[in-house]
């Protein structure tokens, strides 16, 4: 049974796997279409698209722009659970939806950079600077105060989204754009150059987790022994919150800034239900956030949806269902 | 490295685990390493003082019990020791470094008031919770056969290997207690250190606990100990540190029963917790 159950576990990561590299595969090739090879593949993923329209019925995967959505959306998939799992059990939750709304505050001093400035760089690349100095700015606190408590955090979260306010009143006069699509998520607003990033991101974040595996599930586990052990407990808890800023970031663009944090909550909360140890809660998170992202993706494109509510939603569902599977009671997670 | 613990595990556990109270400390030809020492710490929280003018050492083979009322500064006097909080003045080595200095991490078990009463909700294996006494030594690169074969015989020591694949959260009391020292053991740990271990734990499996602790420490793991029943730490440990923020005692058992440190340090306020065994 455990066996069973281990190698569907294991089938799913490396659909997941490979999935993902198709994806990154896919934005690669979108870029650097000009380069005849990539060129030819990027053909054959159009080619791709048009026969699973043809045979799924859609309008949908025949458009190079959804792919780039769908590509941003597996990604998140992998690296919001992947990074929440850590976030979730050091009951640091609420980093993730703080880092959201700090990465508005860029979003908002992009578009005002953009209007007076002139300057054309993505909105997106402010948001990733403004939030890793949000992510240093909320660690710095953190040392300094109550451990990650609720008060600075939430001090964090109004404060940013405060200036965010603020400087999109400031600039409305200015900048032509939308503020909504980064509030609430939308799948058109995913760009090729936001893909990107997206891309390189998730490399990096997966990387890093690789990396420091055994380093951030000791501190999680049990800090202070991990600081008895002489794990350099502050750089690695850095780490962490700046690679929440970065998934954030990433995820805002299909997500939206106020529902970011579910995808980071969500599937672990419903694969912490059912797992037996840590591997395999960040195997199930990532398995219930693929899951979430399909079912969202679905939903939002079937019913002209806004995306980050309808993946959030079907994020719950998942979660709702794994409590019903788990015999365990709601309430273990909360009082851990 | 699996071999050598093993083979240190080995020596001297032929003793009476009950009664073991000769260590190499008594012996003058041989070169005593002093495992902990603090020398005129001094710490306090804003104006509280917790810990004032310590100083005490703790010698390699060691059982040092270390007891005082509530509040009275014995878990900050332990994170001293350990390098978790820095003296506002004074000195502490471990190992015979500076505190701040040192670096084998490994060298160190800690099992922390925190870890015992809780650990509820995250989903860890107690394999997963035993191999992190690893991490230690691998750093970046990949666990190898030596490190599962020392986690392995780590949790047979302590007796958990029928429960490796459970979630520690859902063990008993004593049960998650052993799967902490098997995590220090499968550090190789020299210096175990137990902030109140047997909190929440039944009668039964904290005699069994303390057993265990024993013939460890005739192994020649040194432990320093935190307790609140006097009676355990009379009848396991070898030395006694008696703390009310300042040291009142500190020297083997006999000299700590027959001395007035007890009545000193807990002062009028009586409350001595001592069980019957």
């Amino acid at each position: 049974m455990a066996g069973l159950r281990r190698r569907i576990e294991r089938l799913g990561i490396a659909a997941t796997a490979a999935l993902s590299a198709l994806m990154v595969g896919f934005v690669l090739c979108y870029w650097l279409q000009d380069y005849p090879p990539l060129g030819a593949a990027y053909e054959q993923y159009r080619i791709a698209g048009q026969w699973l329209d043809y045979y799924l019925g859609t309008n949908v995967f025949r458009h190079p722009y959804m792919w780039q959505s769908i590509a941003t959306g597996v990604l998140i998939g992998v690296v919001g659970p992947l990074v929440g799992t850590f976030l979730v059990h050091r009951q640091m939750a609420l980093i993730g939806e703080t880092l959201a709304h700090t990465a508005f505050a860029g979003v908002a001093v992009g578009f005002l950079a953009a209007g007076t400035l002139g300057w054309n760089g993505s909105p997106l690349l402010a948001a990733l600077v403004v939030g890793i100095l949000g992510a240093l700015g909320v660690q710095w606190l953190a040392e300094r105060t109550d451990a990650y408590g609720d008060v600075p955090i939430a001090i964090m979260l109004t404060g940013s989204f405060a200036v965010g306010t603020l400087i999109v009143s400031y600039g409305r006069g200015q900048t032509g754009i939308s503020i909504e699509d980064y509030l609430f998520g939308n799948l058109a607003v995913v760009t090729p150059s936001g893909a990107r990033l997206m891309t390189a991101l998730s490399v990096a974040v997966v990387a890093g987790v690789a990396l420091t595996y055994k380093q951030l599930l000791f501190i999680t586990f049990d800090e202070q022994a991990a600081r008895v052990a002489r794990l350099n407990v502050s750089a690695y808890n850095t780490l962490l919150v700046v690679m929440t800023a970065v998934v954030v970031v990433g995820a805002m663009q299909v997500l939206g800034v106020i529902l970011v944090a579910g995808m980071l909550v969500v599937p672990v909360a419903a694969a912490s239900q059912l797992a037996g140890g840590f591997r395999e809660t960040i195997t199930l998170s990532v398995l219930a956030g693929q899951a979430a992202i399909a079912g969202g993706f679905a939903l939002s494109i079937a019913a002209g949806l806004p995306s980050g509510g309808s993946i959030v939603v079907v994020a719950i569902g998942i979660y709702l269902a794994a409590i019903a599977l788990s015999s365990r009671s709601v309430a273990r997670l909360s009082t851990h | 490295m699996a071999s050598t613990m093993g083979s240190r595990r080995a020596t001297g556990t032929d003793g009476d685990a009950g009664t073991g109270r000769t260590k190499p400390h008594g012996d003058p030809r041989q070169p005593v390493t002093d495992v902990v020492s603090v020398k005129d710490v001094t710490f306090a929280y804003g104006e509280t003082p917790a810990v004032s003018d310590v100083t005490l050492s703790i010698e390699e083979g060691d059982f040092l019990g270390l007891i005082g009322p509530n509040g009275s500064g014995k878990t900050t006097l332990l994170h001293l020791m350990l390098g978790l909080l820095a003296p506002d003045s004074g000195r502490v080595e471990l190992f015979g470094e500076p505190v701040d200095e040192f670096t084998d991490g490994e060298r160190i078990g800690y099992v922390s008031q925190k870890a015992t009463s809780g650990g509820g909700g995250m989903p860890v294996t107690v394999r997963e919770s035993v191999t992190m006494g690893r991490f230690a030594h691998a750093g970046h690169s990949r666990l190898d056969e030596d490190d599962r074969a020392a986690v392995s015989e780590a949790m047979e020591t302590v007796g958990i290997s029928g429960l490796a694949d459970r979630r520690i959260g859902r063990l008993s009391g004593g049960q998650r207690q052993r799967a902490y020292i098997a995590r220090a053991l499968a550090s190789e740990a020299d210096l175990l250190a137990l902030d109140e271990p047997t909190v929440g734990v039944d009668a039964e499996s904290r005699d069994a606990f303390y057993a265990l602790l024993d013939s460890l420490n005739e192994s020649g793991i040194t432990i320093v100990l935190i307790e609140h029943d006097i009676g355990v730490v009379t009848d396991r440990a070898d030395r006694i540190a008696c703390i009310n923020t300042e040291l009142f005692h500190h020297g083997d058992v006999d000299s700590f029963v027959e001395s007035d440190a007890l009545a000193e340090a807990y002062g009028a306020t009586g409350q001595v917790v001592h069980h019957d065994h």
